[in-house]
């Protein structure tokens, strides 16, 4: 099975996760690894939290495309921060050639207005242009080359990673036209909303799930996998962040065979040359019994995340933080995990 | 950095609220619950107000369902004379409770049905936040007329931005005064033609055009939510001031939750910064989640014994002392973190919540909690 998990050739990868499990790193990588050689591809962020300038220490992102990073193997990882105001306003240039009159209902606070009003009308924007992007061609963006459009030409983006909202606003987030039901029934809004449901449930997209071996965010990850999939989402990998390394686990393994004694260790210790003292042995001890408890829980939630039937990507924890360096080599462990653009 | 005492701050009776805010995902619930539960043991009136407790506090605190009614937390011990009731948050009834209890019955009727409203008091960013800080003040309002409780304990919303709540009453509040909502109401407000006529060429442009976008039914739902919002509340912004206002009163604390990494840090730095701006009474900063090293061994001595012990054949010692070494490191990154914001903010008084293993499922372990938030 690819690593994604579905039978398709996704190029939409929408990555969640629990608030604080690190969605935005991870999805930083993920589209480093997927710039393979000659590839371009687009990283996006919707919620105007400059995430990925952050992470990838670049200037903050606008609404244009820069390039922020250099891919795996050479390729180029573009940046894009979607807003839905300016989204709405160069939406009215494009449809309505409105021109200067964006700026002046900018002015009246019609765009306010309209974004804010109902937020399905600000994803339906963001979906928008999520949706464009995966869908330009190299033969240029719609409309201006719209007639003369060659139905052949390549993707300008071979990949679009999505820094999306958190398992908590997801499932209303992509559920773009069920939260239009009742508000525009018809009409441009509600028919670019059919479109973008269209590509989110199709081949084309992919939702990863980020998650770290706590009990809250393997908690939500298993009800966002549910959800998500009962909505008719195609559900990628579950990518478990900030895993303890392999050599941890099996010291842990060895601390586990007995109980950690006291009066067993006092001597050892002495004959390596630490001066004991009990509070010194009794804490030994404590930090021992800790570490097998948290050991048997990481164990259980492996299990959980396993059985959601999802192939499982497993990132290390990084003590000393994230940044361009930190990205990479995840993007490396993506791909020596199987992660191929 | 000083010391936070929370402990006085919690006897004493003049402190009245205490807003507990900060990045999502650092135990501000948690923290709300312990500051509440040990008052109320100490002798006080409490009630704490959770926005979206885990589910194993929830049941600690006997709060099954969504039901926005305060309800006594069973096995608080009572002897010194207190009382603890918890409530969760229900944004979408305390909105209808807000407009039933303003309105005339036809007029909320109208409002409960409108599509826009529906929308509003469901998903409109900020409302989660603005319902909140309403809870807050009709609290604040039963408190004072019924003397039922003499502190509450307020849980900010797991925002985007620990900001958010904050800007969420005059955000809703200038969003519904605007400019661009009151013209294109105006023709309802003022019973049809008169107020179109009123409106300039700009305007009528604009108009027209978010009109096609959204269509005419969304318009005419929002000019009627308007309208008849407008004679209920005379102005949400006049509301959002009050509750502001109730923010900034002498009684009112606020506490800054944070967990020793660095980006949960950096918000609480915002934090820190914006209450001062908005000269909202700051109390101090809560470190949860602390890894404390429990033996003074160091981590690089602790591996080289380690390695000394391997090659005698005491492994199991040995993996003991690894495991500490990995935990001494884990402490000793901590203790850099909050090194580097004590340095940043030298007047923020703190107090440290040492890591614990396991989900707060019960009151003893949130009195453990507790025990350690009011230990300087």
């Amino acid at each position: 099975m690819a690593w994604h998990g579905t039978a398709g050739a996704p190029r939409l990868h929408i990555v969640t996760g629990k608030g604080g499990t690190g969605k935005t790193t991870v999805a930083a990588a993920l589209a480093t690894a997927l710039a393979g050689e000659g590839r371009r591809v687009l990283l996006v962020e919707t919620e105007e939290r400059q995430g990925i300038s952050q992470v990838l220490d670049v200037a903050p992102l606008g609404t244009e495309e820069t390039e922020v990073a250099t891919g795996l193997d050479g390729g180029a990882v573009w940046g894009l921060s979607i807003e839905a105001g300016a989204a709405l306003v160069e939406y009215l240039r494009l449809f309505y050639r409105l021109g200067m009159a964006g700026d002046l209902l900018q002015k009246m606070g019609a765009i306010e207005f309209a974004t804010t009003i109902a937020p399905g009308v600000r994803d339906v924007l963001i979906g928008g242009k999520i949706y464009e992007s995966v869908r330009r061609t190299t033969a240029g963006r719609a409309p201006g080359a719209r007639r003369g459009r060659d139905p052949d030409a390549p993707p300008a983006y071979d990949a679009v990673v999505l820094d999306a909202p958190p398992t908590g606003r997801i499932g209303r987030f992509l559920d773009v036209t069920g939260q239009l039901a009742d508000l525009a029934k018809v009409g441009p809004i509600r028919n670019q909303a059919d479109a973008i449901r269209g590509l989110l449930h199709s081949g084309t997209t992919v939702v990863h799930v980020v998650t770290l071996l706590e009990q809250l965010p393997v908690q939500e990850t298993l009800d966002a996998v549910r959800d998500l999939a009962a909505d008719g989402l195609r559900i990628g990998a579950i990518v478990v962040n900030q895993a303890r390394d392999d050599s941890v686990r099996s010291t842990v393994d060895v601390v586990a065979t007995q109980e950690p004694d006291p009066a067993r260790m006092g001597p050892q210790l002495e004959s390596v040359g630490i001066r004991t003292t009990p509070a010194m042995l009794e804490g030994l001890a404590l930090t021992a019994a800790e570490a097998v408890e948290r050991r048997d829980l990481e164990l259980s939630l492996e299990d959980a995340v396993a059985g959601a039937g999802r192939p499982v990507l497993t990132l290390p924890h990084l003590p000393e933080g994230v940044g361009p360096d930190a990205v990479w080599r995840l993007a490396a462990e993506l791909a020596d995990q199987g992660v191929r653009p | 950095m000083s010391d936070l005492d929370l402990g006085a701050l919690l006897d004493d009776p003049e402190t009245s609220v205490i807003v507990c805010c900060g990045a999502g995902g650092v135990g501000k619930t948690t923290t709300a619950a312990a500051l509440a539960l040990h008052a109320a043991e100490r002798g006080r009136h409490v009630v704490v107000l959770t926005i979206d407790p885990a589910r194993r506090l929830a049941q600690a605190l006997g709060l099954e369902e969504l039901d926005n009614t305060p309800r006594p937390v069973a096995s608080v011990d009572t002897s010194a004379g207190g009382s603890l009731d918890a409530m969760m948050l229900d944004m979408k009834r305390t909105f209808d409770e807000v407009v039933l209890t303003h309105a005339d019955p036809e007029t909320a009727q109208q409002i409960l049905d409108n599509s826009i409203y529906q929308a509003l008091s469901s998903s409109f960013a900020g409302t989660q936040e603005y319902m909140a800080m309403e809870r807050l003040g009709q609290l604040r309002h039963q408190a004072d007329a019924e003397g039922t409780w003499d502190l509450i304990v307020v849980d900010t919303p797991p925002s985007r931005s620990a900001l958010d709540f904050l800007d969420a009453p005059t955000r809703l509040g200038s969003f519904l005064d605007g400019r661009f909502i009151r013209l294109i109401s105006a023709p309802a407000r003022a019973g049809g033609r008169v107020g179109a006529r009123a409106l300039g060429v700009g305007m009528s442009l604009a108009a027209a055009t978010i009109g096609k976008l959204l269509g005419k039914q969304f318009m005419l739902d929002v000019s009627t939510f308007v309208a008849a919002m407008d004679t209920v509340f005379g102005g949400f912004r006049a509301r959002a001031d009050e509750t502001y206002a109730l923010l900034q009163a002498p009684g009112t604390r606020f506490v800054v939750v944070a967990a020793p990494e660095r980006d949960a840090l950096r918000e609480a730095g915002y934090f820190v910064q914006r209450l001062a701006r908005d000269q909202m009474p700051l109390a101090g900063l809560v470190l949860n989640r602390v890894a404390v090293s429990r033996a003074r061994i160091s981590a690089d001595r602790a591996r080289d014994a380690a390695e000394a012990l391997e090659e005698a054949g005491d492994r199991h010692t040995a993996a003991v002392l690894r495991v500490h070494a990995d935990h001494a490191e884990v402490a000793a990154r901590h203790r850099r973190l909050i090194r580097d914001t004590a340095a940043a903010y030298p007047r923020l008084a703190t107090v440290q919540v040492p890591l614990a293993g396991a989900d707060i499922a019960d009151l003893p372990a949130l009195r453990d909690v507790a025990a350690a938030l009011t230990t300087p």
